[in-house]
């Protein structure tokens, strides 16, 4: 048989020839493909011998380092637990006032709080605790159910209209959407509370909802419209505007009532993170 | 052959017209009875198929004209134009959930064009559709010159392709509508399957037939590929969706495994889908087409036959690499980890043969932009081959899993590889099946190869840098053992790298275009506007002006 050789490299193909032109020269493997594919094989080779491996009838071959990577997740979880033990329980047993007093602990607190806010509360109140429409801003020093640490604990740790029986909920009633106030009057409530801040475009209007506020509104919201606490009744006599300032947004909001929702925490969280938090949380805006 | 006798070919004939005819009525009846709306909507698509077909072979049954030619390339065609159209819509979308991310108001609050419908529908049409008809016109092709024989049947073919596609669309519709079993690149649900059960042995029945009937003593090493890559992706797609239906009349079904069994048979699909589908048909591809148009030997016989065993062993085994540290026991982690490494230079096997076989070819690069999309096709899936198993390492695994370095690794292995060798490809067939002296024009394959790279360079550095920073981030906590960064952060750190990302994938889009119009003036049979600058090769063979003795 004629041999065939490939003129630019002198090597011999195998001879066989397809589809006109189509050859295959005979090089060798190359040798440090070789090497390194033996390599690769001792070096899975000595991970079975190391690591579990293979399955049999009865188990698997578990390794002469004994790895597991359950274990090592427990271990490593219970070992940062162990570190900050100290801590951890101080957060748990003492009074809030008395962490706030102690400065590695309360620094540990806000720490703690800080990390819990970011991967819980963010999505809502946002990144900086900054709030956005329905969701309040927990920087100023304006709270709805209160801004004293331990308002704020009981708060975050029941909620707000939450599921939980210790948690906050009275609503607003839904004066529109329930016939409590025909669609004039409301337009005239909404015209009085915004009077309240200066920005009332038409004093008869305003006037005319005056007694409708003291009617319907001043039981909750108080004679001044400077909110209640307890009933997390807003004061309406400043700037901050949970659901917009705009006439619109107060009328829609006496139409429809408001009622924003938080979860209870106390349910989701452990009771070292509800605390860290409610020390972060206070922390950031007011504390009255 | 007996296919050519008058009686042989009235019965496929009649066979074709009984299939097509009966499948219009499974069709209707579905559309018709069927409670409920996306399984009506797909029968009524499906006989809409099917009465197409019937368009065709019946009255192609009284015109008894002779196939006379060696070769049967319609088929082909058909995949080539199906290809390219499924390759724009499929990298578009892509490049809208893209966007998606970076902008989420693009989902528009409509469930159809919510991110969580639209993403399997850019996985299926890229890797399904566009790869798909690659692989399926290709391997029809490159089975064929190399045996020297036809494929056998007069209809069975064009079954195949335009089986496949018909899939691919019921398939896709559905994503849109909600119809999804759940499972990663496997979203059809059990009606969808059992077609494309029935399109894929019809299929394997074509290839084998074909080489059954070869002239050639010696079966051509592409052809081991494509056979591979049939035989095992029939197994995988059997297996992973093995599913009972909650009615035979419904588009529900559930799988029949559970927990980490059904995650551990997912990712053995998963995985064996990227090594068969997307790695040992597509080294078909690369085997014919690189060495036909550097017009140079294969470098070397004896590493096509080693590195095709060894990668068609060790693929198998690597699934496990995607379930590290999950509920998926230790073993069998190992396992996947282990086999990863040992496949590495399997893979790199590939990429020497097709590399060192430019040797004596390397100023081709220069002038020809086919070659050159050939070629770095091949260095990008070395790249992708390295990434893979240093990603499949347990520790590195542990920064990289769920972070959008895995996104890049992939991508530089679908758009560098496989696109870029599909480009490649359909370049080189379109003068070939249309029987023309050129391609319309070199100079835009110039562009595209060029607007296509810049942007697959875009898309894997943003996912690098990106993932790495994310998975840096997620795992980052101060001395107290807090974190340092919520989720949301990790998230607003991303939002340049997604707009880069989706920079990169709209050039790729732009590319696609490039191409089709190409594609399009070529097979029109536009007067080439720079024959004079391509190569011999890139002529129908019929056309190809002899080498000087």
């Amino acid at each position: 048989m004629k041999r065939d050789v490939d003129e630019h490299t002198g090597v011999e193909t195998t001879g066989h020839v397809w589809d006109d032109d189509l050859r295959e020269l005979n090089n060798p493997l190359p040798r440090w493909w070789l090497t390194v594919f033996y390599a690769c094989i001792a070096w899975a080779i000595a991970y079975w011998v190391l690591y579990p491996a293979w399955p049999g009838i009865h188990g698997y071959t578990s390794g002469l380092l004994g790895y597991s990577s359950r274990q090592s997740v427990t271990s490593a979880v219970a070992e940062g637990a162990a570190a900050r033990a100290d801590l951890r329980q101080s957060l748990v047993s003492k009074p809030l006032a008395e962490i706030k007093a102690n400065e590695t602990l309360y620094r540990f607190a806000t720490a703690t709080g800080a990390s819990v806010f970011a991967n819980n509360c963010a999505p809502c109140h946002g990144r900086g605790a900054q709030g956005s429409q329905g969701y309040p801003n927990l920087n100023d020093d304006d709270w709805l159910w209160g801004g004293t640490l331990d308002e704020i604990y009981r708060t975050i740790q029941f909620g707000i209209r939450s599921d939980h029986p210790d948690t906050h909920t009275t609503d607003m009633p839904r004066f529109g959407a329930d016939k409590l106030l025909e669609p004039k009057q409301i337009d005239d409530a909404a015209e009085f509370v915004l009077s309240l801040s200066g920005r009332s475009s038409d004093e008869v209007a305003a006037a005319r909802g005056k007694q409708i506020f003291a009617d319907n509104c001043a039981g909750c919201h108080g004679d001044m419209a400077l909110g209640n606490k307890d009933m997390g009744a807003p004061s309406l006599a400043d700037q901050i505007w949970l659901y917009g300032g705009q006439k619109a947004d107060v009328r829609a909001s006496i139409h429809g009532g408001r009622g924003g929702k938080m979860p209870a925490w106390t349910t989701r969280l452990n009771e070292s993170s509800v605390r860290a938090l409610a020390l972060y949380v206070a922390s950031l805006g007011g504390s009255k | 052959m007996q296919d050519t006798s008058v009686e042989w070919r009235a019965f496929m004939d009649a066979m074709a017209a009984g299939v097509a005819v009966l499948c219009t009525a499974i069709g209707i009846v579905y559309g018709f009875g069927s409670p409920d709306p996306a399984m009506s909507f797909h029968g009524f698509v499906f006989a809409a198929g099917s009465i197409a077909a019937c368009a065709f072979i019946i009255p192609s049954m009284f015109e008894g004209a002779r196939d006379t030619e060696l070769y049967f390339d319609g088929p082909i065609r058909f995949t080539v134009i199906a290809a390219v159209f499924w390759g724009i819509a499929g990298f578009f979308i892509g490049d809208v959930i893209a966007w998606q991310l970076a902008f989420p108001q693009l989902n528009l609050d409509l469930p159809w064009t919510s991110f969580g419908r639209l993403r399997p529908l850019h996985t299926s049409a890229v890797i399904f559709a566009f790869g798909g008809n690659v692989l399926i016109g290709t391997s029809f092709y490159v089975v064929q010159r190399t045996c020297h024989a036809r494929m056998p049947g007069k209809w069975l073919p064009w079954f195949v392709v335009a089986g496949y596609n018909l899939f691919i669309v019921i398939a896709g519709t559905g994503y849109l509508l909600g119809v999804t079993e759940g499972k990663e690149y496997a979203e059809p649900e059990w009606y969808a399957d059992i077609w494309l059960t029935i399109i894929w042995v019809a299929y394997l029945g074509v290839f084998l037939g074909t080489i059954m009937r070869r002239k050639e003593p010696h079966i051509y090493v592409a052809n081991w590929f494509y056979l591979g890559f049939i035989v095992t992706v029939a197994m995988l797609h059997i297996v992973n969706n093995l599913a009972i239906p909650v009615s035979w009349w419904g588009t529900k079904s559930y799988v029949i495994y559970s927990g980490v069994q059904d995650a551990m048979t997912q990712w053995w699909y998963g995985h064996n889908a990227v090594g068969f589908f997307l790695t040992a048909g597509f080294l078909g591809i690369m085997y014919y087409f690189l060495p036909k148009r550097a017009e140079r030997p294969i470098y070397s016989y004896r590493l096509s036959i080693v590195h095709f065993w060894s990668l068609i062993f060790l693929y198998i085994w690597a699934g496990p690499h995607h379930l590290h540290y999950t509920a998926l026991p230790d073993w069998a982690q190992t396992l996947g980890a282990t086999f990863s490494i040992m496949l590495w230079m399997p893979s790199w096997g590939g990429m020497i043969n097709g590399l060192m076989t430019l040797s004596g070819a390397w100023d081709k690069l220069r002038t020809d932009p086919v070659l050159r999309l050939l070629a770095i096709s091949v260095a990008f899936y070395g790249m992708s081959t390295f990434e893979g198993p240093l990603m499949s390492i347990r520790t590195v695994n542990s920064l990289s899993h769920y972070t959008d370095w895995t996104i890049g690794h992939v991508h530089s292995g679908a758009l560098g590889w496989v696109a870029m060798i599909s480009f490649g490809a359909i370049y080189c067939l379109v003068p070939w099946l249309w029987n023309r002296r050129a391609l319309y024009s070199m100079k835009l394959v110039e562009w595209h190869f060029w607007v296509s790279t810049i942007g697959i360079v875009l898309y894997i550095t943003s996912m690098w840098v990106a993932g790495i920073m994310q998975g840096l981030m997620w795992r980052a906590y101060d001395k107290l053992g807090l974190l340092s960064y919520s989720f949301v952060e990790t998230v607003e750190a991303m939002h340049p790298y997604y707009i880069i990302r989706a920079v990169g994938g709209a050039l790729f889009v732009i590319g696609s275009f490039i191409m089709a119009y190409n594609v399009w003036r070529t097979a029109r049979g536009d007067v080439p506007r720079d024959a004079h600058d391509q190569p011999r090769v890139a002529a129908a063979p019929a056309l190809r002006v002899q080498a000087a003795e």
